[in-house]
């Protein structure tokens, strides 16, 4: 199965391991990710102003190019899969946005938001399914307690995420399970962990990303798996120095396809 | 040619203060018709109907039309006015110069131009009116009662006091409903069973009353005064007459792990059971779904215990048929389900319950016999957290929860926290709230004693997430008059859930073609004046089946609505409305279009002879409609494509007359 691919920036530098185990795992689970030719940056965040046209784009132009080639469009940063499912939504639900964008990109045919969009997650769990996933596993991860970490962006808003229960999602948990480790149960798995206002308000964001690893390590968590690149670096810089790692790298382990950490 | 008098209404000023009645009275006189008019300060006192009975006999009157207030107001009046005079009561006609005419301008000339042209419209339609007599039906005097709590139980022996028979059907093994679970009541904390019991006891006693339990309505044909109702009496394998309800069964089944219902599931029953002691009739039920030998054949036991000899794995649903004169709808409410609510974390731990489950924790008859043990561990909770408004007033959820206020949470969740720091003073007990709604006879003394004497923290916010950890509850709250989060350790989490009208409802208002509001309540006839009657004739609403309410309201509603039916049983005759609906047959083609419109089930189709010029005779399907069950909306004039149909005192021709009379 071939699907179109968007990395998204942070992909390019800082998580190029997020990027580089996504598609390996991919090939593993027959699947192939095409990356779309001269993606643009997602913008990084959903504008919610009605009449900002501009910073989203970048994300019809990469709905349409999946569409051209009647492909779902696949993405694993939690903020470009947010940006992505929320402007394909807008598309479908305001006649006006979706006018405005298809005269200013001006396609051969108008892009009317008909590309299924899946977050690498949902890939996994609704193509490729988590019992074939189970299946390749060659590595399992022997019990290691692993605490799953959603943060924001990846479930909400729910009404057009629609990706499990934003209150008590099991997308993490289920795949944890597949892949041989033990999800950890704590109350901070889908709390934010300071987002952008690491920039604004250091201390505040600290104080934010502390409590999630603070909660998580009280429950045992030897690990916090996460998708998102901005969850990992705050979680990272103002945690209690608990291993955080992209849900790509256990993947990775678990089918046996992760290099040896001396050469990454 | 009709002979017509015109009377116009000053109304005080309320009328002739923008309308100069004199010129509408003169103005009125060259209509065709007309051939007396006149204008008085008050038309609907003694003096001014005197005036029209006057005028009545003078000019030999055959029609009246009388331009005041709304038809609503005095229409009735003017009518009795013209029976007295020797008229047919159905040839006057309001014409409305005030609530749509002089309280609506401002300027005199516009407003006599419109109390004119009003006029002139009535005066049209009179010329065209024919006398009408309303039809007569009979009076079947029984009534029927569906759902057997204290609702239904109140209505039916109200009736029955009142000398008329009475049926209810309940579809559980035992009447009782919701009120039978509770614990205490609010505001005076009087035990609930100790108050319902008795009125039970007086139901299975009641000669007038018959009680079919464990039985569901399946069909209601009929009109007021003349339902046919078809019950069906399910199977409970045991012979209710012969059963002593001794329980002999009940302790030697095998079968011990079924989810007790009557204690919302948190502890077991048998497969064979009598919900609770003091159920009525106390008869035992098997359960099919559970029993071994009505399942594989194999077991028995009950049987071979049973002395009296009432177990009856052979027994079959029963349909029984009766006719009623009036049906009450008292099917009560459930709380809804808190699957959707999974920031609350109802379903990731049993600590989390609703307050009906608290209520049963609470209950000495309960599963834990009344001591207030968590369900995990059966341990003593030391901090209890109570979130109101679980689902209610929930607009920006509707996808979860409900519009509405549901009344009874606040009084139930402050007696809970009371209760609880009376028995338990070493108990933190935190309520969580939008608002304190308290507006009851004894109700907000009652609350500020659960904040003043008993010490409960109130805090006005929400609970934004509870999670599970360890053996605590960890929830998140904000209090929005300290502005700050708060983060409490709970051991239990008790959730007001919303309320919402039984499943039950909704098909039975079909069979009644009776009408809801879009959450499922049954709609009252009016709001305001008629709030215990269906728009249905015939059909009377008891309890919270119409909306949320309490125990008071409700058994006050019960009384209102069995008021309502002793009113309907003690005539002998119905009288209609003759303003109904009536096919023209040679005209109508057949199509059931009339049918589906009508939402009151008053059209039916039959096969009709019909005589032709060669003295043949061609059968046609023709629409007949039931002068007993039509309201008279004219919604079938509307549908039907062959012009056949037409409402009587609102005939097409007559409508056309009007508007003519207005454009001219």
């Amino acid at each position: 199965m071939k699907v179109s691919y968007f990395p998204g920036c942070t992909l390019k530098n800082k998580a190029v391991i997020l990027d580089t185990y996504a598609r390996k795992c991919a090939e593993v689970l027959g699947v192939t990710l095409e990356e779309i030719e001269n993606w643009q940056c997602c913008g990084g965040v959903f504008t919610t102003s009605k009449d900002e046209v501009a910073t989203k784009l970048s994300s019809v132009r990469a709905l349409k190019y999946a569409q051209d080639r009647n492909q779902p469009l696949v993405s694993v940063c939690s903020a470009c899969h947010n940006v992505i499912k929320q402007t394909n939504h807008a598309i479908q639900t305001d006649a006006e946005f979706s006018d405005k964008v298809n005269r200013y990109i001006a396609p051969e045919s108008p892009y009317t938001g008909d590309t299924q969009v899946y977050h690498y997650l949902e890939l996994l769990r609704d193509v490729v399914g988590f019992d074939k996933v189970k299946e390749k596993v060659v590595n399992p991860l022997g019990g290691r307690k692993i605490a799953p970490y959603y943060g924001c962006l990846l479930l909400r808003p729910n009404t057009v995420m629609q990706m499990d229960d934003p209150e008590n999602p099991q997308i993490f948990e289920d795949l944890i399970r597949a892949l041989g480790g033990e999800p950890v149960a704590y109350s901070m798995r889908n709390e934010c962990c300071g987002g952008y206002v690491t920039m604004e308000n250091p201390e505040f964001a600290k104080s934010k990303s502390k409590a999630v690893t603070d909660n998580a390590t009280a429950f045992g968590a030897e690990c916090i798996v996460t998708a998102c690149p901005l969850c990992k670096y705050n979680l990272d810089k103002n945690g209690n120095s608990v291993p955080v790692v992209y849900f790509t790298e256990l993947l990775a382990e678990a089918l046996g396809v992760k290099e040896d950490e001396t050469n990454a | 040619m009709q002979r017509i008098g015109v009377f116009v209404c000053w109304c005080g000023t309320n009328i002739a203060g923008t309308v100069d009645v004199a010129a509408v009275s003169e103005a009125l006189k060259s209509e065709p018709g007309v051939v007396f008019s006149t204008n008085y300060q008050y038309m609907c006192s003694q003096a001014g109907q005197d005036i029209i009975k006057d005028a009545v006999k003078e000019h030999n009157l055959t029609g009246i039309v009388v331009c005041s207030c709304s038809p609503r107001m005095h229409e009735a009046t003017f009518r009795k006015t013209a029976a007295a005079a020797g008229l047919n009561p159905y040839m006057v006609e309001i014409a409305n110069i005030r609530e749509q005419c002089s309280w609506v301008h401002k300027d005199m000339l516009t407003g006599t131009e419109k109390a004119i042209i009003l006029g002139k419209a009535a005066v049209a339609k009179v010329n065209l009116n024919t006398p009408l007599t309303p039809g007569e039906s009979p009076v079947t005097k029984r009534a029927l009662v569906i759902g057997g709590g204290i609702a239904g139980i109140q209505t039916a022996l109200d009736i029955a006091d009142a000398g008329f028979p009475v049926d209810i059907v309940e579809k559980n093994p035992t009447i009782g409903g919701k009120m039978a679970q509770l614990d205490k009541t609010f505001p005076t904390l009087d035990c609930a069973a100790c108050i319902l019991t008795p009125k039970m006891v007086d139901v299975a006693q009641h000669e007038n009353i018959r009680i079919f339990s464990y039985s569901e309505v399946e069909e209601i044909g009929g009109f007021v005064g003349n339902f046919d109702v078809k019950i069906k009496k399910k199977a409970r394998f045991v012979k209710e007459d012969i059963c002593t309800g001794c329980g002999a069964c009940v302790e030697k089944c095998p079968m011990k792990k079924i989810p007790n219902e009557f204690n919302l599931g948190m502890d077991n029953r048998r497969a064979v059971y009598i919900p609770f002691a003091q159920a009525v009739p106390k008869v035992a039920t098997i359960d099919p779904s559970a029993c071994n030998m009505l399942k594989s054949g194999k077991c028995g036991i009950c049987s071979k215990v049973c002395t009296a000899g009432a177990i009856d794995y052979k027994q079959k649903d029963e349909l029984i048929e009766e006719k009623y004169g009036a049906i009450v709808v008292a099917t009560g409410f459930n709380p809804i389900s808190m699957d959707k609510f999974d920031e609350f974390a109802y379903n990731q731990s049993r600590d989390v319950i609703t307050s009906l489950e608290f209520e049963r924790l609470t209950n000495a008859a309960g599963p834990t016999q009344g001591k207030l043990l968590r369900p995990s561990d059966l341990e003593h909770p030391h901090t209890i957290v109570f979130v109101q408004c679980v689902g209610s007033r929930c607009d920006a959820c509707a996808e979860k929860g409900k519009e509405y206020c549901s009344k009874i949470c606040c009084m139930y969740t402050a007696k809970h926290a009371m209760l609880v720091r009376d028995k338990y003073p070493d108990t933190e007990v935190y309520v969580f709230y939008i608002d304190v709604r308290t507006p009851g006879k004894n109700f907000d003394e009652f609350y500020r004693r659960a904040v003043e004497e008993y010490g409960v923290r109130y805090i006005k916010g929400m609970v934004g997430k509870i999670t599970p950890e360890g053996d605590k509850l960890k929830v998140q709250a904000s209090d929005l008059l300290a502005d700050k989060q708060l983060h409490i350790d709970a051991d239990l989490v008790v959730l007001a859930a919303a309320i919402e009208p039984d499943k039950t409802a909704r098909p039975l208002a079909t069979m009644l073609t009776a009408s809801m509001d879009t959450n499922d309540f049954f709609t009252e006839a009016h709001p305001k004046l008629r709030p215990v009657e269906s728009p249905t004739a015939g059909v009377f609403l008891s309890g919270t089946c119409q909306g949320p309410k309490d125990i008071p309201e409700t058994v006050s509603q019960a009384s209102a609505a069995a008021a309502k039916v002793i009113g309907l049983l003690v005539k002998d005759k119905l009288t209609g409305n003759p303003c109904i609906a009536s096919p023209n047959e040679l005209m109508c083609n057949g199509c059931s279009s009339c049918e589906r419109v009508c939402p009151y089930g008053a059209i039916t189709y039959i096969d009709k002879e019909f005589p032709q010029p060669d003295r043949t005779v061609a059968v046609r399907r023709v629409a007949q409609v039931n002068p007993a069950v039509c309201q008279g909306c004219g919604a079938c004039t509307v549908a039907c494509m062959s012009g056949a149909m037409d409402l009587r005192g609102f005939m097409s021709s007559q409508i056309i007359a009007e508007v003519d009379a207005i454009c001219k």
